[in-house]
């Protein structure tokens, strides 16, 4: 199945997604780059994959689980210590209002 | 109440948080209460190179979740990474099941104004919970991980639901079939329970939906109700004015009962899914969904049918022990301790739930055995002690108390042979000569003086069914000549 050639307008949906912004030079130069990304990925819509199953992991592994052991790492005050703005016990971040929460 | 000549059309989404030890996808332990990120990891904090590693408690809860709600079990199982930027979820995307969820094609019963109607239950998914994210009045927010990674059940409701009281109703059976699985506490208030309701409305007849709009902060099955109830009408007076619905969110204000517009969307979110790379498939066996199965403790339509059916009680008090899984523990506990089943019911529903109300605590938080229950219970069967003399021995077993031991250190066993009653039912009837005669003279209210009497010298110990016995023989043999 070959794809649509990428647009810019694509392009500038993943830069948003991605909380990024592009200049004008750049959106362009991304369009071009991507592109050819997708164009090599593209040379597997060439393998006939008919009754072929989805391959979600590259190993042959399965069932690999963790007993529901609880383990309390203690690690609190480096991992706070590395927020980049904290109060108290709390990460100190920009406030994001209206989205997440529920997904 | 639906709007006339208009047809409502309800789904509901219900995230359940899981009673697991550690979280899904890392082994800190899913605890509440705790300082803010104190139980966290590098893999909740989303550090570089961290890999997760899924908590199998988790996945079995959710087999367990989709086996009572008569869901089939995938076998074929991978993780998917649905993508977004939030705060609350450092990693910048949650692991969960969309393209495999662990259950499919589920069912719940409900009943409405006497009628029964089964509800679908398009999938279950086992995912991962975001972090507490608290929005400060001064431009930033504030963010506890202490939740993220805690495991949830994402439980996809099928729009079968016509009515607010259809969805009020399916919340109930759903809060009931899954507290009895015993996975999770399903308690809205706790925030282990929650709603979001996507609901439209149409002419009766139409065969095309109307716009959807989509409720949050619906924080009762109360708020369920009166927020869908207000979207009814909110909607039929936008349609019947000419206008159209917008697809929106809107959220439902406790204040007035009614919604707020919170965003309006354009198009549908693009989370962009893929295959979760760092996470090996499962493949699920059926002696392991079995196996599963068979840990499930008996769901309350069958312990409510063994309680009328076996031990003899009537529906209602079924209903009311079957409101909680600990209730409904407790009293099996209770009657396999020996206790009769009736009475150990009168005192659940009585006694034992005015103290719950009055602690405002929980069964399981108390100092209340069923053995200790059964033995109170038996000491009235037996005669040892009065019902009355029990309200004291409840508050002794409340404080834990052995009522046994209880019972003998305070001396309050009821005096029910007639060896030691007769000489003091003698004793007051010659002292009350004219309540003799009053009582032959037809007047029965000596009776009820008498044996108030003999309750006084015996202070209030006396077995009160075996003096009304001696008492009434002793009357009828002083009858004057």
């Amino acid at each position: 199945m070959a794809q649509e050639p990428l647009s810019k307008t694509e392009v500038e949906a993943v830069a948003s997604l991605a909380k990024l912004t592009l200049q004008p030079e750049e959106a362009a130069s991304m369009t071009e780059q991507l592109a050819k990304i997708f164009d090599l990925v593209n040379t597997l819509a060439e393998v006939d994959t008919t009754g072929v199953k989805p391959t979600y992991s590259p190993s042959d592994v399965q069932n690999v689980l963790r007993a529901d052991v609880a383990v309390d790492a203690q690690q609190a005050t480096a991992l706070l210590a590395n927020a980049p703005e904290r109060e108290g016990d709390l990460i100190k971040v920009p406030a994001i209002i209206d989205e997440g929460a529920d997904k | 109440m639906t709007v006339p000549n208009f047809e409502t059309t309800i789904g509901l989404e219900v995230h359940i948080e899981l009673k697991t030890q550690s979280k899904a996808m890392s082994p800190a332990p899913a605890e509440y209460g705790a300082q803010p990120n104190q139980k966290t990891n590098v893999i909740d904090w989303g550090y570089p190179g961290v890999l997760p590693q899924a908590n199998q408690g988790a996945l079995e809860y959710g087999m367990m979740a989709a086996t009572a709600l008569h869901a089939s079990v995938t076998r074929d199982l991978h993780w998917d990474r649905k993508n977004y930027f939030y705060p609350d979820n450092p990693k910048a995307y949650q692991i969960t099941q969309q393209e495999t969820p662990i259950g499919r094609e589920g069912w719940l019963e409900i009943e409405v104004d006497g009628e029964k109607k089964r509800v679908g239950i398009t999938e279950l998914h086992v995912e991962e919970d975001a972090g507490k994210n608290t929005h400060g009045t001064d431009g930033y927010s504030y963010v506890d991980l202490n939740r993220q990674g805690t495991p949830l059940i994402e439980i996809v409701g099928a729009p079968d639901l016509h009515s607010p009281e259809e969805a009020y109703a399916y919340l109930e059976a759903l809060r009931e079939a899954i507290q009895f699985t015993g996975i999770s506490d399903v308690k809205m208030q706790e925030g282990s329970m929650r709603v979001d309701a996507n609901i439209s409305i149409r002419p009766v007849g139409s065969d095309q939906y109307g716009t959807k709009v989509e409720l949050k902060n619906l924080n009762s099955f109360n708020y369920v109700r009166k927020g869908l109830a207000f979207e009814e009408e909110r909607q039929a007076k936008i349609y019947l004015a000419g206008g159209t619905v917008r697809q929106q969110t809107r959220r439902y204000d406790e204040a007035t009962g009614g919604t707020i517009l919170m965003r309006e969307k354009e198009t549908a979110d693009d989370y962009r899914y893929f295959p979760e790379p760092d996470l090996a498939p499962i493949k699920v066996s059926d002696e392991w969904v079995d196996e599963v199965a068979q840990r499930l403790p008996k769901s309350a339509p069958e312990r409510r049918a063994h309680y009328v059916g076996t031990l003899g009680l009537e529906p209602y008090d079924a209903k009311v022990l079957t409101q909680t899984l600990a209730m409904s523990d407790f009293f099996d506990a209770t009657v396999a301790a020996g206790a009769n089943p009736k009475r150990a019911a009168n005192y659940l529903m009585g006694d034992v739930n005015a103290y719950l109300n009055e602690k405002q605590v929980d069964l399981e938080d108390t100092q209340l055995t069923p053995a200790h229950l059964a033995a109170m219970i038996n000491l009235i069967e037996d005669g040892t002690i009065s019902t009355k003399m029990a309200k004291r021995v409840f508050t002794a077993i409340t404080e834990g108390k052995d009522p046994i031991a209880f019972v003998e250190e305070k001396g309050l066993k009821q005096l029910s042979d007639p060896k030691d009653l007769q000489p003091i039912i003698d004793q007051v009837l010659d002292a009350n000569e004219q309540s003799v005669i009053d009582f032959h003279g037809g007047k029965d209210r000596a009776v009820g003086y008498l044996i108030g009497q003999i309750m006084k010298v015996t202070h209030g110990n006396a077995n009160p069914s075996v003096v009304n016995q001696l008492l009434m023989t002793a009357l009828q043999a002083r009858k004057p000549e």
